[in-house]
């Protein structure tokens, strides 16, 4: 019980010096002046607006990705007291006093600074020299474009910290499975991966795609363990449990947490709240849920109703007629039935009220109790305003002229019967009886005479139809689509007999007692089909570019122009290092291939594996049995192909999934979206010149003449990031040659003030 | 089939008394392992069913093949059955590699005892009997009412008016590369059809026109799907069962059959993916014969077959992709193969090239050469492509035309963008509407010819005349400052700082000034891209930019469709972002100049390989094009597998029962865990040649899930195909694999027995049951309670 007393308690510090320094620079060239430019800098106009909807509390929709990236940044509005108002409309406006800038920017600065001594810890994982890993780390350090996107109000940068978390924690517990398998660094750095994976793709949803590559690596890793036959088959369970356990279900757990907390966050309603269902609206504090409050739940004969169209595209609006008619001859000399028009109607009106009356019956009152309509009921639906019936009949629709014309009926024309038959559908019911709810209920209204489907057609009418959208009968129902769903959304009994007293009723606003919630999981998903279906609307901006455009940097944006001075923020690379990164990258794959097929031969340059067994991932060759526990000897590590594969694989790997997805995109793109992607080409860098030097260069004389061309080459780099510096910083005025010096390239758009 | 297989069924139980005794002989463990090696070369045809099941332990020599992981040999005298070998040259490379010492043995597993003469002769004739019913049952149920309806149905008013294009020799645009509707085209005009038809709209009556040539050819190459199946799956499989199977899955389906009875692509489509397959299998199987004729036939027919599919439609490059991993993984192999020097997989390398790249490649072009040979005419796709490429088609007003060659101000010209369907520079006397930026002239594009397309191209800074004689000609150079005046309305073409009418953050671009004088706003740079003709602007082929003087901005047009007012056609804009987009580069089309020489424009005609080129971008941007709109139904691929059919949800519930048991072999062999020969031999099946098709299926669905075009449900077809196939080699695997678990002989066979038949049978019910749906309906629609079909609404969703 007592045993710990036994031994003297001893701490054992393992400082490694190289870290520390790294951290320091880093930190010192992300911070520096971090709020120099206090006014608004390119994207930070974007983000800015969701920090004050969060410190607002107010709800919003951003498709771009999902919440966990802004709420990072909205928690440093929040640790330096940000009330969120602050417009945030242009590129260029001065912060007003309340917008704390410093710690807004802080935490994109600090995991922008921490990637630098990761880099070095990846490649140290990775089985690499020290000398090789301080080169990433100081690659990372003097990269402009890294320097500039981590020194703002944006997301990039998170997201590479955590994707370099993600491949570090995953290499650190791949190498300590052999040795101490179940201890608590081995959870820990596994759920850690699991954790960072989430993380990422809770930053942007481009962080899935290094996720999958972790899970690939992860699932190749697990496969050589199936085939471990030294294992027993309840252990090699253990470990497949463990590691799905923590790559699949914590992170989504992970990512159902960010929602979570963002619905929690952001409980009020809003502008963006039309695009969201009825029943969502609902949910939020204000807005709707203000008029819906205490509305009757069940929909019965005789009650006033509001219909919402589902789907909402082009913009949300609710099934409305009013006093005109349709014109008699169309341009283009179709007829019509003359009847009154009956649309959809993006804003709130009287005339959006209609009646659910029972075909057998006068009243348009609710009895006492309520008959509630159920699904299959045949109902006849009464416009409020005009009392006038819900008709749909052969005659072809204004712009849509496949689909029947929807009217209200005016009996004037004999030779047209009235057709207000409808029978209800509800889509999303439980039973076949269920009864019809405001908001929650989704229903399609079926023509009993021609089985035609009320449907939004999503087509503007002309001048005559006072630009509100056309409303179709759609024959042809095979399957199921959401133009063709509506829900209640604002719901009444109605009382009054009278058309006048009627009238009057309408006009009043709804009376209120309940209020309803919906579960957090349909809110979730909701809020998901929402978020990835949201499309933006503009696909053209002065400073995109197309992935092409980014390997050679043939491309650049400019983030912010001083005021008055030709001081600005421009958002360049350093040259030498994208020049070299992909060259690198060019001279491993090659590499790769000459390797693979020599070794297809039986030729093996690089032997299978080093002797030092604590560098490699030690999971690929467990069942050599010669590696016996060596932890902690340093052994100046070998080259081993498993390792140089496995360095491929993370770092070619991580460029590719982060770049060539970007090919099949259709949004407007950015050079930043290439900064993930360049992450991993930089780390990949040192590998290809470690190899290039230690197994290529032969004579001592070759490795000492390369190791004096690579440090030429990093001092030309160290230059270029200075030449680049004041573009980066945006702390110096240039003169405008001087500017015009800098543009090495045609492409290069940086700004010259002429005077 | 039914009536094929009841025979069958009374054919085995004939023989089944004979056979059994024989099967008793070994203890049980052989007993139960000789159920899987059922083939045995005297059986007599028609008793594979039985026989199989009853056959006495299986030779030493062949024993020793199969314990290293070789597929059983075929069975009941398959195509190779006589001879049993690797199926794959790979598997007897690795067999080898593995074995080592065991080497010796393998001559014993190639060369097994030659059977009878006389049973080889008969056990060939029912092998051949039994394609040739499965043929003939697939013709006949293709055949079948061929000529109902007597009129256009569906597609056919697209791919029927496409065959008459051919027969009239004009030019027409698709989406589709040009070989299916060539085919199309051809069997028409074999068959005496004269192009006459019009195929309006669907409904029309064909009347006294032939159309049957047409519908013919289609179904022909649909009923070949079957047999080519079933010899893919008997390759793969070496079974009978499973490839019957097959055939009787892709017979009954009618959803395949309603695709192969009409005037359609995708019958030629699939006929194309089929026979790739099938001969990619085959030469598969000549591996351990390399450079033999077969071995040769085989892979330039598979090559063949390629260029087929992708002539056909773009959908062909996924069998291309899996014959080119099958050949990748192939070569592979041979490379990581020591005793074969380098040379000689140089040669196989060399032999592939040629025949699954060079030779397609060639096939490919040449179809598009006939294409533009035969339409030589001027039809409905001119518009589509550019200036220079309707100079080819007679009865084009380009046509052995001859304009000045080099633009010179006071010519007269057309302006035309070079994206595609954008049109040509329009203006007309119609003002812009109120509160649409400035009230001043309408400028648009218009995709017809019309004399308001005409424009004048004058100097920026005189007014004179410049057809006056006394002036001497001068061209228009790039990088100089131009104005453009409208030749009708004579006002220049003019931008400012007011937002275009559609895309807000571009400038309008207007009709300005009296008589051609306005002022600065009017004044263009011309930009030549393609600067190979030196400074000077030809017509046709330099490739123009209009940059605006004052704002700098670039004219283009946004491809967005005005409002009524604008009369429904394009905007033209000023686009202040400079990248250079096919919407901001233009062409000189029509030139009038008579101060100029004419040239005839044949020397400006476009080569050939500048003309693939170039419909290759138009078929390209033309299925880019083809999005949905919102509010419009979409097919959407996660639909597709569940259908109206049984046969669907069997191939459905088979791909995950394949994939449940083949990560679990996969997971066991892994584990090292010790196979007994048989389920070995099984697994095999399972994994290599259930893999291929798999990946086939695969290939063939899941790449629609990225497509952002209109998917329609008949683009599941080819990856059914696949997953029939795979269904067949999996029942017949699981059904082997329980009977061998059993103890008894005579249960097992039973148990394999009654599960073939059982779904050979359930098959032929549910074709009984649904066939009403392929031949057409009579009577009201399902939702109605009296009609026939109102009991096989199963499910609410489905619509007949």
């Amino acid at each position: 019980m007592l045993g710990f007393l036994k031994r003297p308690v001893v701490v054992t510090a393992d400082i490694n010096l190289n870290v520390v320094a790294l951290t320091a620079v880093g930190l010192l060239s992300r911070l520096w002046h971090l709020a120099y430019p206090r006014a608004v800098v390119f994207d930070e106009v974007y983000y800015g607006q969701y920090i004050s909807f969060y410190m607002k509390r107010i709800f919003f929709l951003d498709g771009s990705g999902p919440p966990f990236g802004h709420m990072l940044l909205a928690l440093g509005g929040y640790l330096g007291g940000f009330d969120g108002n602050f417009l945030w409309n242009r590129i260029g406006a001065e912060y007003s006093s309340n917008v704390p800038v410093w710690s807004l920017r802080l935490l994109p600065a600090l995991t922008g600074a921490f990637s630098i001594p990761m880099a070095y810890q990846i490649l140290l994982e990775l089985g690499f020299s020290h000398c090789a890993a301080m080169g990433a780390a100081l690659l990372m350090l003097i990269e402009n474009a890294l320097i500039t996107q981590s020194r703002l109000m944006l997301l990039e940068s998170v997201l590479i910290f955590f994707n370099l978390l993600a491949v570090l924690s995953y290499l650190k517990f791949s190498n300590s499975q052999k040795h101490r398998p179940f201890s608590l660094s081995w959870w820990f750095w596994l759920m850690l991966t699991g954790v960072a994976c989430s993380c990422a793709v809770g930053v942007k949803y481009m962080g899935i795609f290094t996720y999958l590559l972790v899970l690939a690596v992860a699932s190749v890793h697990a496969w050589h363990l199936i085939g471990d036959q030294t294992l027993s088959n309840v252990c090699v369970l253990c470990h497949l449990l463990a590691r799905a356990a923590a790559l699949l279900v914590i992170p989504t757990l992970m990512y159902l947490l960010f929602f979570y907390v963002h619905l929690i966050l952001v409980y009020r309603s809003g502008p963006h709240d039309q695009i969201m269902s009825s029943a969502f609206q609902a949910s939020l504090e204000g807005g709707l849920a203000r008029i819906t409050q205490g509305q009757p739940l069940e929909v019965a004969y005789g009650s006033q109703v509001t219909l919402k169209n589902v789907f909402g595209k082009p913009v949300p609006c609710w099934l409305h007629s009013h006093q005109s008619t349709y014109p008699m001859i169309y341009e283009n000399g179709r007829g019509s039935s003359h009847q009154q028009q009956v649309t959809c109607y993006p804003f709130k009106d009287v005339n959006n009220w209609w009646i659910v009356k029972d075909p057998g019956r006068h009243q348009l009152v609710v009895n006492n109790p309520p008959r509630p309509v159920r699904h299959g009921d045949v109902v006849q639906l009464v416009h409020g305003m005009t009392t006038r019936f819900l008709n749909t009949h052969d005659v072809a629709a204004p712009l849509s002229p496949h689909s029947q014309e929807v009217s209200c009926y005016v009996d004037y024309n004999i030779s047209m019967p009235s057709q207000n038959l409808w029978r209800l559908d509800i889509v999303n019911r439980e039973s076949d009886t269920e009864v019809w709810k405001t908001i929650l209920s989704e229903v399609r209204l079926v023509h009993v005479n021609t089985s035609a489907v009320l449907k939004l057609s999503g087509a503007h009418l002309p001048d005559w139809g006072f630009q509100q959208l056309e409303v179709v009968g759609e024959k042809l129902s095979r399957g199921y689509h959401e133009s063709m769903v509506w829900n209640v959304e604002e719901h009444r009994y109605g009382k009054s007999q009278e058309q006048k007293e009627r009238e009057l009723e309408l006009h009043s606003p709804a009376q209120m007692d309940v209020s309803r919630n919906l579960s957090f999981m349909a809110r979730f998903l909701e809020l998901q089909w929402r978020m990835l279906t949201a499309k933006s609307d503009d696909s053209e901006h002065k400073y995109s570019s197309s992935p092409l455009d980014w390997v050679t940097l043939d491309t650049s944006i400019a983030y912010w122009l001083h005021p008055r001075t030709s001081a600005q923020i421009h958002l360049l690379g350093n040259i030498v290092i994208w020049a070299s990164a992909s060259l690198a990258m060019v001279v491993y794959v090659l590499l790769f291939f000459w390797y693979l097929l020599r070794r297809r031969r039986s030729i093996c340059d690089i032997p299978e594996e080093t002797k030092c067994c604590r560098c490699i991932p030690t999971l690929l060759e467990a069942s050599s049995g010669k590696c016996k526990d060596q932890a902690g000897i340093a052994v100046t590590p070998g080259y081993s192909w498993l390792r140089w594969v496995l360095a491929g694989a993370l770092c070619a790997g991580g460029w590719a999934v982060n770049y060539l997805p970007f090919f099949m995109m259709e949004k407007t793109l950015f050079l930043y979206h290439y900064l993930p992607a360049l992450t991993f080409q930089i780390l990949l860098l040192p590998v290809v010149l470690q190899h290039v030097s230690d197994h290529l260069c032969r004579s001592q004389l070759l490795r000492s003449l390369f190791s004096a061309l690579v440090v030429a080459w990093y001092s030309c780099a160290c230059h270029v990031f200075n030449t680049l510096r004041p573009l980066t910083y945006g702390d110096k005025s240039l003169s405008p040659s001087e500017l015009k010096a800098l543009r090495w390239k045609d492409s290069w758009d940086i700004l010259i003030r002429k005077h | 089939m039914l009536c094929a297989t009841s025979r069958l069924l009374a054919a085995g139980t004939a023989t089944a008394p004979p056979a059994q005794p024989r099967g008793r002989g070994p203890g049980a463990r052989c007993r139960r392992r000789e159920l899987h090696f059922p083939g045995h070369p005297e059986l007599p045809p028609g008793d594979f069913l039985l026989g199989r099941l009853a056959r006495p332990s299986v030779p030493a020599g062949r024993r020793v093949a199969l314990r290293r992981g070789r597929m059983p040999p075929a069975v009941g005298g398959g195509p190779a059955g006589s001879e049993p070998r690797p199926r794959r040259g790979r598997a007897g490379v690795e067999g080898a590699r593995a074995v080592g010492p065991d080497v010796g043995a393998e001559p014993a597993a190639r060369s097994p005892k030659r059977p009878a003469r006389g049973s080889r002769c008969t056990e060939a004739a029912g092998r051949w009997t039994l394609l040739t019913l499965v043929t003939l049952l697939s013709f006949a149920t293709r055949f079948h009412r061929l000529d109902e309806p007597r009129h256009i149905c569906w597609d056919e008013t697209h791919f029927g008016k496409m065959g008459s294009y051919y027969i009239n020799r004009t030019f027409f645009f698709d989406v589709h590369p040009p070989l299916g509707k060539m085919l199309i085209g051809l069997a028409g005009y074999l068959s005496g059809y004269d192009g006459t038809f019009l195929f309006q709209k669907p409904g029309d009556k064909y009347e006294h026109h032939n159309y049957m040539g047409m519908r013919g050819f289609c179904a022909f190459l649909g009923s070949l799907l079957v047999p080519f199946a079933y010899l893919t799956v008997l390759e793969l499989s070496k079974s009978f069962p499973a490839a019957l199977l097959t055939a009787a899955l892709l017979t009954f389906d009618t959803g395949c059959l309603t695709l192969s009875q009409y005037i359609l692509l995708d019958p030629i489509l699939m006929f194309f993916i089929m026979a790739a397959m099938l001969s990619m299998v085959k030469y598969n199987s000549c591996a351990n014969r390399p450079f033999s004729a077969p071995w040769w036939f085989w892979l330039s027919l598979t090559g063949i077959n390629l260029a087929g599919a992708l002539g056909v439609k773009f959908v062909g490059l996924f069998i291309i992709l899996q014959v080119g991993w099958n050949t990748i993984s192939d070569l592979w192999h041979l490379f990581g193969d020591l005793s074969l020097s380098v040379v000689t997989v140089g040669k196989h390398l060399t032999a592939r090239i040629l025949c699954l790249i060079a030779l397609p490649l060639t096939l490919y072009t040449a179809t598009y050469a006939i294409h533009f040979m035969v339409l030589n005419k001027s039809g409905p796709g001119d518009g589509f492509f550019s200036s220079a490429f309707q100079a080819r088609l007679s009865g084009n007003n380009l046509h052995n035309a001859s304009i000045p060659e080099h633009l010179a101000y006071g010519s007269v010209i057309t302006v035309k963008n070079l994206r595609m369907a954008i049109g040509y520079l329009h203006s007309h006397r119609h003002l812009y509407p109120e509160g649409i930026g400035a009230r001043q002239q309408q400028v648009t594009t218009y995709l017809h010819k019309d004399y308001n397309n005409l424009w004048i191209i004058k100097k920026h800074n005189t007014n004179a005349d410049p057809l006056d004689p006394s002036i001497p000609v001068e061209f228009v150079r790039h990088g100089d400052i131009v104005r453009l005046e409208h030749k009708e309305t004579s006002r220049n073409l003019h931008s400012h700082y007011h937002e275009a009418p559609l895309t807000r953050k571009h400038y309008q671009v207007t009709g300005y000034g009296i008589n051609g004088t306005g002022d600065s706003n009017d004044f263009w740079r011309i930009e030549v891209i393609n600067r190979k003709f030196g400074n000077r602007i030809k017509v046709l082929r330099s490739r123009i930019r209009l940059i605006h003087l004052v704002t700098g901005c670039v004219l283009g047009s946004s491809g967005k469709v005005l409002p009524k007012w604008g009369w429904e056609q394009l905007e033209v804009t000023c686009t202040p972002y400079l990248k250079e987009t096919l919407n901001s580069i233009w062409n000189v089309e029509d030139h009038i100049n008579p101060k100029l020489p004419n040239i005839s424009l044949d020397v400006l005609q476009p080569t050939f390989p500048e003309i693939l080129l170039e419909s290759h971008m138009v078929m390209i941007r033309g299925n880019n094009g083809l999005k949905p709109k919102d509010n419009e139904f979409t097919s959407k691929p996660w639909h597709w597998p569940i259908n109206y059919q049984v046969i669907w949800w069997l191939n459905l519930l088979s791909i995950a029962l394949y994939l449940l048991l083949g990560s679990i072999i996969a997971v066991a062999v892994q584990r090292g865990t010790h196979l007994p020969a048989e389920v070995e031999g099984l697994s095999q099946v399972l994994l290599q040649g259930g893999g291929q098709l798999l990946l086939g299926w695969m290939l063939h669905y899941f790449p629609f899930f990225l497509m952002g075009r209109i998917l329609y449900f008949h683009h599941y077809f080819p990856a059914m195909l696949f997953s029939s196939m795979l269904t067949g080699i999996l029942w017949d695997t699981l059904l082997r694999l329980c009977a061998w678990s059993l103890a008894s002989s005579f249960l097992a066979r039973g148990v394999y027995m009654v599960g073939i038949l059982s779904l050979l049978l359930g098959t032929a019910y549910s074709f009984y049951l649904f066939h009403p749906l392929a031949y057409g309906m009579v009577g009201p629609l399902a939702q109605d309670p009296g009609s026939p079909m109102a009991g096989l609404r199963w499910l609410e969703s489905w619509d007949f």
